[in-house]
């Protein structure tokens, strides 16, 4: 049987998840806990605990404990068959697939109204709102976006986790004749292992990685991991040419990008000048907790950070599209 | 009120200019006359808001939309202007600039410039690139300042060259209202890296539209055709005598099922509008005199080349009346529609398919009928795409502004009916703004919309309420009510948001144009 991801929300078109017009899979889990997490919801796999079924205004969430799997949608399948759209918002699947016999929560993504109260109930902050694919039913959404995109990119979560699907995904795309000219990209926090790196450097065109903090202490505090796998994650990319972005989410007087920055910028400085620099812009949306009352990044604030970054040499920088 | 009253607002009118108000002026002593000869069936549908007839005019002594052949005009020169053909570069520009003054339309501007890359292309010679830029500039500038209306369009393409390529450089630089600009795109022809610049520019500038060459070429014979006004495709050297619409929704709520809508509501309707066609074109063509000019005798355009233009508007509405008729329409009621977004039509793959089955016999209507004056003797399908004063229904074929999907999703459900829509059908879309940082994705969004088969690419590159920020969509409203209730440090980013706002308020003042705001309302 075909692999399949745990999916928490696919974007048919997106412009800033790598270069030009990208389908973004999101896969659902994390393995950081991200004090300034803007999507904490994607973080946690959900445990079936049922606490968000009774809160559903639209009675879209059910608790199901049977073996039975409900179908993927007929019409998506029979749409397909006549190259018509596939609608890329409904699961094919919303149950996990691997564990039939295990209960488990569906979603009817056409009765949702997408109010989030599931979300803000969640006691593991985690969302009923996922969905299965297998490799087959997500080429069959690329399938149907192909002229649409220049290709697709995983996110998160943390999308390494599902590495396996990745794999099999990206490389079936390599293959295929009418989708292999589709850059497969990867959104990572840059924890993954230099053994996974390699298995899935023969059919990846291009990474962006998050560097969420300089120091080992700064790093640890936001994200509860050391950044050690990530500047290795970035060496190895380095050496295979497929470093195409290094992505810094700046939160004035938390990260320590300014604080250390001759250090970062010789860092910088020694990446491959193709690869962007790209800085965000840290804000209050969807964070909790802590994270909530730090200091929000102005456009002020990144300019000054550019500034410092540019002064010092470092070229092909790229600044946030806009800021809310 | 009285004609007196009407023509006393008008010349008192605070914030029209001398010109505008001589326009309103005429169209109201126009309007003192009867209106062409009507049956009292047709006449109710118009009170009702059924049938429209754009408010051109009780008696129509000119043609709605003009394509002179401008290539033939530059070639001979022309009699009645005492002009002798264009030598260079500058005659050719300062004939074409005479002659847009002598070109009618409902605007009383004309609505096509022409092919301007074709036309002026064989009066390059001895000319550098920085000259024509120079030259071409001073051009764009003057239409823009004398001829204000953004439904004065421009055409160029699909070939590469260097006044086809210096126009989109100028036109992203100047960044004006006027004039419209629709740049042809042919996958055998256009290379690349030309349709990349023209979609760089609309992420600047919102300009151009791409057309789709091959599509509206076969729509048309050799003579050819331009796209003009509100992405209307039609005849070159002709044009549109007139322009009637029908209002689907209104259409719709008049039917007591679906079948009811087909078999008789529909073609009910539709046979008024030829009714309305006939005794509008049957008034210019016989008794306004318009064909004598010497726009004619000159050959400039040819009266057979003239066809009206049935143009239908609120397909959204009209489908999600008819889904709600459905026995089992229990789940899709109008209120449910409007509550959920992800259902109607837009959305809901039975609803769009209902929407492509009245395209397809709306397509079926007009090609069947003969008209007295038409193109091949027939009417030309339009989507239409609205008038300031059309409220709670949807232009053409849209899905309504508010509720469209992701872009994909949205070319996706509507692609299928462009190809009835012969004389144009505009589906704007809007890319939130971090498009502007990323081109390719403008340019591959484009390439899919034209390979699906839109005919007219056109997008809007605006402050969407969701937006995408650094790895998630966001919604703008819900970080406004943040602001308001919390830091008020980006207070400044919005001051000059609305400056700039005001700004294009003031400039739309100055571009007030009938098709439009065909009368003066309150």
């Amino acid at each position: 049987m075909s692999k399949h991801a745990v999916v928490s929300q696919i974007l048919p078109f997106s412009c800033v998840d790598g270069p030009g017009s990208r389908l973004v899979i999101f896969l659902q889990g994390c393995n950081y806990q991200c004090k300034n997490c803007h999507n904490p919801h994607t973080i946690s796999l959900c445990d079936a605990c049922g606490d968000c079924i009774d809160s559903c205004p639209e009675q879209a969430l059910s608790l199901i404990h049977s073996q039975a799997l409900p179908l993927p949608q007929m019409r998506s399948q029979e749409m397909s068959l006549h190259g018509d759209p596939i609608p890329v918002n409904h699961s094919p699947c919303s149950s996990p697939c691997s564990s039939p016999s295990k209960p488990h929560i569906v979603w009817d993504s056409t009765k949702c109204s997408q109010c989030d109260t599931c979300l803000a109930v969640c006691p593991r902050q985690s969302t009923p709102k996922t969905s299965h694919y297998t490799v087959e039913q997500m080429l069959e959404v690329i399938y149907g976006q192909r002229h649409f995109i220049n290709g697709i990119t995983l996110s998160g979560g943390e999308a390494s986790l599902q590495l396996p699907f990745i794999i099999e995904l990206f490389s079936a795309i390599k293959s295929s004749e009418h989708l292999s000219h589709l850059s497969c990209m990867l959104d990572t926090n840059g924890s993954l292992s230099s053994t996974g790196w390699h298995k899935l450097l023969p059919f990846l065109d291009g990474a962006m990685v998050d560097l969420k903090a300089w120091q080992q202490d700064t790093h640890h505090y936001i994200t509860g991991r050391d950044n050690q796998p990530v500047f290795t994650s970035i060496e190895l990319l380095t050496q295979h040419n497929k470093l195409y972005e290094v992505r810094l989410l700046h939160i004035p007087g938390i990260t320590d990008y300014e604080h250390d920055v001759d250090a970062l910028v010789g860092y910088l400085s020694n990446l491959p000048t193709e690869t962007r620099v790209k800085l965000n812009a840290f804000h209050h949306h969807g964070v909790k907790g802590i994270g909530s009352t730090w200091p929000q990044c102005t456009q002020a604030d990144i300019a000054r950070l550019a500034n410092q970054l540019t002064q010092r040499g470092v070229t092909n920088i790229v600044l946030p599209s806009l800021y809310i | 009120m009285t004609l007196q009253d009407n023509i006393e607002k008008i010349v008192t009118h605070p914030h029209l200019s001398p010109k505008q108000k001589s326009n309103y002026l005429a169209l109201e002593a126009e309007n003192s006359l009867p209106y062409v000869a009507v049956s009292e069936r047709l006449n109710n549908a118009m009170k009702q808001g059924i049938i429209c007839d754009m408010f051109e005019g009780h008696a129509p002594f000119k043609p709605r939309y003009v394509l002179p052949d401008y290539a033939k005009y530059l070639q001979q020169g022309s009699e009645y202007l005492e002009l002798s053909p264009a030598e260079d570069f500058d005659d050719a520009l300062n004939a074409l600039t005479i002659l847009y003054f002598h070109v009618p339309s409902v605007t009383n501007i004309p609505v096509y410039l022409g092919q301007l890359d074709t036309l002026l292309m064989p009066f390059t010679q001895g000319l550098d690139a920085e000259a024509i830029y120079r030259k071409l500039k001073r051009f764009w500038i003057l239409l823009d300042r004398t001829l204000p209306d953004a439904f004065m369009h421009v055409n160029i393409g699909p070939t590469d060259n260097i006044i086809c390529r210096t126009i989109l450089r100028i036109d992203a630089e100047l960044q004006q209202i006027a004039p419209n600009l629709t740049f042809m795109y042919d996958p055998a022809v256009t290379p690349d890296d030309l349709l990349f610049q023209a979609t760089s520019n609309i992420c600047q500038c919102g300009k151009p539209h791409i057309a789709n060459y091959p599509l509206h070429a076969d729509a048309f014979d050799a003579r050819g055709f331009g796209i003009v006004s509100c992405y209307n495709a039609l005849p070159l050297a002709g044009g549109a005598n007139t322009l009637v619409r029908v209002n689907l929704k209104e259409v719709a709520l008049n039917a007591n099922s679906i079948d009811d809508f087909f078999a008789q509501t529909l073609p009910y309707y539709s046979q008024l509008a030829f009714e309305l066609i006939e005794a509008r074109s049957a008034f210019l063509h016989q008794q306004s005199h318009f064909f004598d000019s010497f726009l004619v005798k000159e050959q400039l355009i040819d009266e057979s080349r003239f066809a009206p233009m049935f143009g239908i508007y609120g397909m959204a509405e009209a489908v999600n009346i008819l889904q709600a008729l459905l026995p089992n329409a229990a789940e899709i009621t109008t209120t449910n529609v409007a509550s959920k977004p992800n259902t109607g039509y837009g959305h809901n793959p039975d609803a769009n398919e209902l929407g492509l089955r009245v395209s397809a016999a709306l397509d079926n209507i007009v090609k069947s009928t003969l008209v007295t004056y038409g193109y091949n003797g027939r009417a030309l399908l339009h989507s239409q795409s609205g008038i300031s004063l059309d409220k709670n229904v949807t232009p053409g074929v849209r899905i309504p502004y508010g509720s469209e999907p992701d872009p994909i999703s949205h070319i996706q459900a509507l692609a299928k009916h462009h190809q009835y829509y012969t004389a144009g059908i505009s589906d704007i879309l809007t890319i939130d703004e971090t498009v502007k940082a990323n081109p390719q994705a403008m340019f591959q969004l484009c390439k899919g919309a034209l390979s699906s088969g839109f005919r007219e690419f056109s997008a809007n590159v605006a402050n969407n309420d969701l937006v995408r920020v650094t790895g998630y969509m966001v919604k703008r409203s819900d970080i406004e009510t943040f602001k308001q209730c919390g830091s008020r440090t980006n207070t400044t980013g919005l001051a000059a948001e609305a400056a700039i706002n005001t700004g294009i308020f003031q400039r739309q003042a100055r571009v007030i144009a009938h098709e439009q705001a065909p009368f003066i309302h309150e």
